[in-house]
C-alpha cells in the first residue's frame, strides 16, 4: 500500500459575499444624496422629454394681458414681461439645458478619452506632445474659452455645446491618460503582456473596462459644470438666443425687472440650481458607490 | 473602585479582551476573549496569521482601535506605570490615556516610511515625545534626542537628527521610530511586524538592536508577527492566535517541540525551517497537516520520498549568457540621463527541464528584473537568451509571441494579477484564446481542467477574483500560467504575500505539478527558508550579480561567498534551540546599484569551486 | 531643488506657446477678411493695406504667427474696434478692478472654506459633516448669476443696505469701495468656497486616516495636537497649489457677476467685446488671462517645490 503524498490541499470553497455590480448597488442605494440626486436628475429629464405634454401653455405665446403677472392658479409660476408663461418655459427650458450638458460631455469624452488612452499607453513623443497641448488648452480658464469660442464660432445652441466640449475636454484627456498610466502598471496588465495579449487587445479588453468608472463619475460631474455653462452662455446672450426658452436667457431679461418682477428672476435660477444640483449629487454618489478602496 | 495593584515583576496583564466591529452586516467580534500577561525583562511573541486579530489586538493595548472603529470590552487592561503606579486602562480617562501612551507603554509599527510625519524631520519627531511627557525644553530634548539616536547605534547621529524621513533607509527608519518609542524610557515596547518590511539582513540588526535595548531598559516586549523563524529568533513566550482567538500559549520550547492545539500544529508543519532538508538533495513537499487531520490526532504526514524531475540528456532548455539590463535615471536640467540603476550585470546561469533553480537575495540584487528580462517586460541590452536552441533576447513581433507560449510568469501579488472585471475562468481562458489555441466548448473544458488540478472546484469559472482568498487567486493565476503547457514558468515572489500555511500549500501544489508536468521554474524569492525546500539549485545574487551558483545542498550546507555565509546567519530560524544568540551589532546598509554614466562595475567570471558550484572571487560591492 | 524648479520653467514655456498659437488661431475660425479684426474702425485701404504688410496676412500662416507674436512681445494686441482704443490699454483699466474683486473673493473663499473643510474631516459622520457637505454641494451648484440677482433683490432693493451696482476705486473712497465690492465679492467666493471646503475635507481626511497620525496618537499627543500640528502641515500642502489654479476659476467667475452687478472690469471688458464683435479684444483677452494663468500655475509648482519637503530635500 502507497503511503499518501502529503499534497496540496484543495482550496475550501468560499461562500461568495454579492458580487461586485451589486455591492455598488447597495453603497448607491444607501447613500440618500445619491438617491435624492438620481431622483432629481430623473425629473428634469421626463420634463426634458415629454415637455409637450407637461407645460400648460405655449411657452412662446405672449399675452399683452398678462404682462408680469405674479403667480396664479392659472399660470404656476407667473408670467415674464412679454406675458409669458414661465412655467412653461422653464419645462421647455429643461430640454436646451440637459441635451446642452449631456452633448458637451458626449464631445468631450469623444475627444478626450481616445487622446487620454493613447497618451498613457504610448507614452514617449505622443504623449509630450499630447500633454503639452493640454496642459495649453487647461491654461485658459473654462469659461473664458467657452466664450471666446461661442464668441468666435457665433451664438446659437449648436456652437454654444461644442465651445463647452471643447473647453471640457482637455480635462477628460489629462484624467484618462492618469489611470491608463496606473492601470498599466498593476500586475495584471503586465501579465496580459506576458501572455501575449497584443496592445489593442490589452487597451480594449483590459484598460478601457477599467477607465470607465472614474470617467463615469466625472462625465457625470461634468454635465452639472456644463449645465451652468450653457446657462452662463445664454445669460451673456451667446447661446441659445430668444425666443426660445432657456434658462440663462430668462434669467438675463429678469435681472431688469428685478423690483417688478422677482419670481421671473427666481424661478429660472432655481431650475438651474436643482437641476445641477442633482448631477452633483448623483456624481458624487457613483464616485462612493464605484471607490475601489472600500473592495477589499 | 480600585485597580488592584501589578506585582513588581509584571508590566501588563490583559484580562479577557475582546475587540467588536461594527458593519454592514452587523457587528463583527474581531477578538474574542483573549487573556495574557508581559513580566520584564520577557518578550511574548503574539502570532497568526491573516485574520487572526493580531493586530487588532495589539492595537487595543493602547486603545488606540477604538480610532479605527473597534469596541473594546475587556474585565481589565492593567499597565504598570515607570513610577509604581498601577493603572487601568480601560478606566482611564482620555487625558491619563495621553499621559501614559508614549511613555509607560510605547509602540512601532510595521512600515516605517508612513509611520513616520513625512513633513517632521527625525529629531522633532524624537523630540515630541520628549516635551509632551518630559516636559523639557527644546535644547534639552534635542540632547536627549541625539542619546537616543546614538543608544539605537545610528551611524552619525547628529546629521540624522535634521534629516526627514524620505531621506533615511528602511532599517534607518525604523530605528528612529524605535528611538522615539523608547525615548520616555516605557514599561512595555508593543512591536507591531516591525520587520515584515526589511529585507533580511536589516531585520537581524533590527532583532538584536530590540533584544539588546530590551536588557538596557529593563523593559517587557510584546511582538506581533505571523514569521515563526523570527519568534524563535526574540520570544521567550508564545501566544498563538486563530480567528480572534487565543489558541494556545506556553514558552517558546513548549511551542516549538510539543504543540497543542490542532492549529497550532497545523502551522508549525507548513513553516519552512532553515536546514530541515540537510542531508537531502531534491526539493521535498511540505508535510502539511490540515487542522482536521490534527484535531483527529494525527501527529504527522508521512511524505514520500522525492522523485527526480530533472532531465539532462537533452542539455539546457534556458541558457543565459552575460545578461546585462540597466535603467537609465533621467535627471539634470534637461532630463539627459546622468546616472544608471545596473539592475543586471552579467548574469549567466542554465536551467534544465524539469529543474527548479531558484535566484535569491534581498532588495535591489536583480533578481526580479532578471525575470522580467527574459520575458521582456523590462528590456535588456546586452547577452544572449537562448530558449531551446534559440537566441531569444531580441526576438519581436509574432516569434516572440509564439515563444510567450513557453515561457510564462507568475507574480507576486494574487490580488493586482488578476483583472477584477474578468470572470477567472475568462481570465484562465485568454492565453488560449490570444494564441489560438482552442476556443469555446475546448477553451472552456480545458479551463475546468486546469482548474481542478491547481485545487479550485470548477464550478467557480464564472466568479470575479475578489470573491476568492490570495491562496486561491494564486491557484488561479498558476492556473493560467499553465494553459498552454509551458515548459518553463518564472515564479516573481509568488508565494511572499502568502500566509505561512497558504504558502506551504502552494509551495506543495508547484512540487506536485513539477512532477506531473515536467515543467522547469526559474523560482525568485528572498525567503532563504522557502528556496531551500523548493530548489534542485540556488544562484545567490548581490548588486546585480551572481556571487554563487551551484546544488542546493552546496550553496545552503557549504556556502562559500562572504555574502551567502551573511545572508545565511541572518535568516531566523524557526527552532529556539538555534537561536542565533551571538551576532554582531554591525550596522549597515544595502548598498545601491545605482551608477554614474561611465562608471562600470568590475565583473568577472565564477570560479568553480565543487562540481556545478561557482563563486565569485573577483569584489562585488565590499565583498571580496 | 534648483534644477526641480528650473526644469519646472523650462516645461511652461513651450505650453506658453502653444497657448499663443491657440489663441492666434482663434482669429482663424472667423469667416471673412482677416484684417478687419485687426483694423479696428479702420476702413481706408491704405491703412488696411498697411495692417495686411504689418501682419503678413497674405504669406502663408506660419509668418503670419510670427508677425503676430512680434507685434505682442512689442505690446500691440491691436485695436478695439468700438473705441480704437489700443487693447493692452483697455486691459491696463480693466484688470486692477477684476484683481481687487478676485483678492477680495479669495479672501472670503479662504476665510470659510479652509476651516470648515478641517472641521468637516474632523467631525465626519455627524450633523456638522453632514450639513457642511450639503452646504459644499449647493455652493457649487448654485449659479453666481443668479445669487447675485438674489441678494440683489434682498439687501439692496428690499433691506437698502448696499449699493446694486457701480463701482468706486479703493483710491477715491475706501469704505465706499468695500461696500460695492462687498457683494459681488462674497457671490463670487460662492462656489471657490464650496471647491476649497471639499478638497480641504478629503486631504484632512486622508491625513487623518495616515499611518503617522497612529504613531502620534501611540506617542500621546492630544486630539489637538494630531489634528493641528500632524495632519494640517500634510493636508495643506496640496491645497495651496490648488489656491493659486483656483484664480482661472475666479477670472472666469468674475466675467458673470461683473455682468449682474455692472462693474466695469475685465470680465464686463470681454462680455462687450463678444457683443460688439471686437475680436481683437476677445483675443487680447484670452490671451493676457491664459499666460497670466500659466504663470501663476508655474507660481504654484513652485510654491510647491519649496514647501514640501520631499522635493526641497530630493
Amino acid at each position: 500500500m502507497s503511503t499518501p503524498i502529503a499534497t496540496s490541499v484543495a482550496a475550501p470553497a468560499m461562500v461568495a459575499p454579492a458580487r461586485r455590480r451589486h455591492r455598488a448597488w447597495h453603497k448607491f442605494k444607501r447613500n440618500r444624496g445619491a438617491v435624492f440626486g438620481a431622483i432629481v436628475v430623473l425629473i428634469f429629464a421626463i420634463l426634458a422629454l415629454f415637455a409637450p405634454w407637461i407645460a400648460t401653455h405655449d411657452p412662446l405665446q405672449t399675452s399683452f394681458m398678462a404682462i408680469r403677472k405674479a403667480p396664479s392658479a392659472a399660470m404656476w409660476l407667473g408670467s415674464d414681461e412679454l406675458g409669458r408663461d414661465i412655467f412653461s418655459r422653464l419645462v421647455y427650458g429643461a430640454r436646451a439645458s440637459l441635451m446642452a450638458g449631456v452633448v458637451s460631455v458626449l464631445i468631450a469624452l469623444a475627444v478626450g478619452v481616445p487622446f487620454g488612452l493613447i497618451s498613457g499607453y504610448f507614452g514617449g513623443w505622443t504623449d509630450s506632445i499630447i500633454s503639452r497641448a493640454t496642459e495649453a488648452l487647461l491654461a485658459i480658464p473654462f469659461l473664458i474659452l467657452a466664450i471666446a469660442l461661442a464668441a468666435f464660432l457665433g451664438p446659437s445652441l449648436t456652437n454654444a455645446m461644442i465651445a463647452i466640449g471643447v473647453s471640457a475636454a482637455p480635462n477628460f484627456v489629462r484624467l484618462t491618460r492618469g489611470q491608463v498610466l496606473s492601470i498599466t502598471k498593476e500586475d495584471y496588465v503586465q501579465s496580459a503582456r506576458a501572455l501575449g495579449a497584443s496592445d489593442t487587445r490589452i487597451i480594449c479588453r483590459h484598460i478601457f473596462p477599467n477607465v470607465m468608472p472614474p470617467l463615469i463619475v466625472q462625465a457625470t460631474i461634468t454635465i452639472a459644470t456644463a449645465i451652468i455653462a450653457e446657462a452662463s452662455l445664454s445669460f451673456l446672450g451667446l447661446g441659445l438666443q430668444p425666443p426660445t426658452p432657456s434658462w440663462g436667457s430668462m434669467l438675463n431679461t429678469a435681472k431688469n425687472f428685478m423690483t417688478q418682477a422677482p419670481w421671473m428672476s427666481i424661478f429660472p435660477g432655481a431650475a438651474i440650481f436643482l437641476a445641477v444640483l442633482g448631477f452633483n449629487m448623483l456624481g458624487d454618489g457613483l464616485r462612493d458607490a464605484l471607490d475601489p478602496r472600500q473592495e477589499k | 473602585m480600585t485597580t488592584a495593584n501589578l506585582d513588581t515583576q509584571r508590566v501588563l496583564q490583559v484580562d479577557n479582551l475582546s475587540v467588536d466591529f461594527a458593519t454592514q452586516q452587523g457587528a463583527v467580534r474581531a477578538v474574542r476573549n483573549v487573556s495574557f500577561h508581559v513580566d520584564r525583562r520577557e518578550t511574548l511573541a503574539i502570532v497568526g496569521e491573516s485574520g487572526s486579530g493580531k493586530s487588532v489586538t495589539s492595537l487595543s493595548l493602547m486603545r488606540l482601535i477604538e480610532y479605527g472603529g473597534g469596541t473594546i470590552t475587556a474585565d481589565g487592561l492593567r499597565l504598570r506605570r515607570r513610577n509604581g503606579e498601577t493603572v487601568d486602562m480601560m478606566r482611564a480617562s482620555d487625558r491619563q490615556l495621553q499621559s501614559v501612551r508614549g511613555s509607560d507603554i510605547a509602540m512601532i509599527f510595521q512600515e516605517p516610511m508612513t509611520s513616520l510625519n513625512p513633513s517632521f524631520t527625525a529629531g522633532v519627531q524624537i523630540a515630541e515625545a520628549l516635551q509632551l511627557h518630559q516636559n523639557l525644553d527644546a535644547a534639552a530634548a534635542r540632547a536627549e534626542t541625539l542619546r537616543m539616536l546614538e543608544q539605537v547605534r545610528i551611524p552619525d547621529a547628529r546629521a540624522i537628527l535634521d534629516r526627514y524621513p524620505h531621506q533615511l533607509s528602511g532599517g534607518m527608519r525604523q530605528r528612529v521610530m524605535i528611538a522615539m518609542a523608547l525615548s520616555c524610557k516605557p514599561q512595555v515596547l508593543i512591536a507591531d511586524e516591525p520587520t515584515t518590511a526589511l529585507d533580511v539582513t536589516i531585520q537581524a540588526q533590527i532583532l538584536q538592536l530590540i533584544r539588546q535595548l530590551q536588557e538596557e531598559m529593563d523593559m517587557g516586549v510584546i511582538f506581533i508577527t505571523h514569521d515563526m523563524g523570527v519568534v524563535a529568533e526574540v520570544a521567550d513566550r508564545v501566544l498563538v492566535m486563530y480567528r480572534g482567538e487565543k489558541v494556545e500559549d506556553g514558552t517558546s520550547d513548549e511551542i516549538f517541540s510539543a504543540p497543542q492545539h490542532p492549529y497550532t500544529r497545523a502551522l508549525l508543519s507548513a513553516v519552512p525551517r532553515l536546514g530541515a532538508m540537510n542531508g537531502t538533495d531534491a526539493p521535498a513537499p511540505f508535510p502539511l497537516l490540515e487542522v482536521a487531520q490534527a484535531a483527529a490526532g494525527v501527529a504527522a504526514v508521512p511524505v514520500a520520498p522525492p522523485t527526480d524531475t530533472v532531465r539532462r540528456e537533452n542539455g539546457p532548455i534556458l541558457q543565459i549568457r552575460n545578461l546585462v539590463t540597466r535603467f537609465d535615471i533621467p535627471g539634470g536640467i534637461l532630463g539627459r540621463t546622468q546616472r544608471r540603476v545596473h539592475a543586471v550585470e552579467q548574469v549567466s546561469f542554465d536551467l534544465f527541464p524539469g529543474e527548479t533553480l531558484s535566484l535569491v537575495g534581498e532588495s535591489g540584487c536583480g533578481k526580479t528584473t532578471t525575470g522580467r528580462s527574459l520575458l521582456q517586460l523590462v528590456k535588456s541590452q546586452s547577452g544572449e537568451i537562448t530558449f531551446d536552441g534559440q537566441n531569444i533576447r531580441t526576438l519581436r513581433g509574432s516569434a516572440m509571441q509564439r515563444l510567450r507560449q513557453h515561457i510564462q510568469i507568475i507574480f507576486q501579488d494574487p490580488f493586482a494579477s488578476l483583472d477584477p472585471r474578468m470572470t477567472v475562468g475568462y481570465s484562465i481562458m485568454e492565453p488560449l484564446l490570444i494564441h489560438n489555441v482552442a476556443r469555446g466548448r475546448k477553451a472552456q473544458d480545458r479551463v475546468r481542467w486546469l482548474m481542478d488540478k491547481c485545487g479550485l472546484s470548477p464550478e467557480m469559472i464564472d466568479r470575479y477574483p475578489h470573491e476568492f482568498s490570495g491562496g486561491q487567486r494564486q491557484r488561479i493565476c498558476i492556473a493560467r500560467a499553465l494553459a498552454l503547457n509551458p515548459k518553463v514558468v518564472i515564479a516573481d515572489e509568488s508565494v511572499s504575500a502568502l500566509d505561512v500555511s497558504i504558502q506551504a500549500q502552494i509551495v506543495n501544489l508547484l512540487l506536485d505539478l513539477q512532477r506531473e508536468l515536467g515543467v522547469s521554474f526559474l523560482f525568485i524569492s528572498h525567503d532563504m527558508a522557502v528556496v531551500e525546500r523548493v530548489s534542485h539549485r540556488v544562484a545567490v545574487m548581490y548588486l546585480g550579480q551572481i556571487v554563487e551558483i551551484g546544488p542546493r545542498r552546496a550553496v545552503f550546507e557549504a556556502p562559500q561567498h562572504p555574502y551567502t555565509k551573511k545572508l545565511m546567519s541572518a535568516v531566523p530560524v524557526a527552532d529556539p534551540q538555534r537561536r542565533h544568540r551571538q551576532r554582531s551589532l554591525l550596522v549597515d546598509e544595502i548598498p545601491s546599484t545605482v551608477r554614474a554614466l561611465g562608471d562600470e562595475p568590475v565583473v568577472q567570471p565564477l570560479v568553480e569551486v565543487g562540481p556545478g558550484h561557482y563563486v565569485a572571487r573577483h569584489a562585488v560591492g565590499k565583498y571580496s | 531643488m534648483l534644477k526641480l524648479i528650473l526644469r519646472r520653467v523650462l516645461v511652461a514655456i513651450p505650453t506658453l506657446i502653444l497657448v499663443s498659437m491657440i489663441v492666434f488661431g482663434l482669429q482663424k475660425i472667423l469667416p471673412g477678411d482677416p484684417v478687419l479684426t485687426l483694423a479696428g474702425e479702420e476702413r481706408d485701404p491704405a491703412v488696411l493695406d498697411y495692417l495686411r504688410d504689418k501682419y503678413r496676412l497674405d504669406d502663408p500662416l506660419p509668418m503670419q504667427y510670427a508677425a503676430w507674436v512680434g507685434q505682442v512681445l512689442q505690446g500691440d494686441l491691436g485695436r478695439s474696434l468700438r473705441t480704437d482704443v489700443p487693447v493692452t490699454t483697455l486691459i491696463a483699466q480693466k484688470l486692477p478692478v477684476t484683481l481687487q474683486l478676485a483678492v477680495m473673493a479669495m479672501f472670503w473663499a479662504l476665510l470659510i472654506g479652509i476651516p470648515a473643510g478641517i472641521l468637516a474631516a474632523v467631525k465626519k459622520g455627524t450633523k456638522v459633516e453632514y450639513g457642511a457637505n450639503v452646504a459644499a454641494l449647493s455652493g457649487m451648484s448654485i449659479p453666481n448669476f443668479w445669487l447675485g440677482i438674489l441678494l440683489i433683490m434682498l439687501v439692496s432693493v428690499q433691506w437698502r443696505l448696499l449699493p446694486a451696482s457701480g463701482y468706486v476705486p479703493p483710491s477715491q473712497d475706501l469704505w465706499l469701495s468695500f461696500k460695492t465690492m462687498l457683494m459681488p465679492s462674497i457671490v463670487l467666493s460662492t462656489a471657490l468656497a464650496a471647491y476649497l471646503m471639499r478638497h480641504t475635507r478629503s486631504s484632512m481626511l486622508e491625513a487623518l486616516n495616515a499611518d503617522y497620525v497612529r504613531t502620534a496618537r501611540a506617542k500621546g499627543v492630544s486630539p489637538r495636537g494630531v489634528v493641528l500640528r500632524h495632519a494640517l502641515r500634510n493636508a495643506l500642502m496640496p491645497i495651496v497649489t490648488l489656491v493659486t489654479l483656483l484664480f482661472g476659476e475666479l477670472l472666469a467667475g468674475a466675467v458673470l457677476t461683473e455682468q449682474v452687478f455692472t462693474i466695469p472690469g475685465f470680465g464686463k471688458l470681454i462680455v462687450d467685446a463678444v457683443f460688439n464683435r471686437d475680436y481683437a479684444v476677445v483675443q487680447g483677452v484670452v490671451l493676457v488671462v491664459a499666460a497670466g494663468f500659466i504663470i501663476m500655475n508655474l507660481v504654484a509648482d513652485v510654491l510647491y517645490i519649496l514647501i514640501n519637503p520631499r522635493l526641497r530635500h530630493a
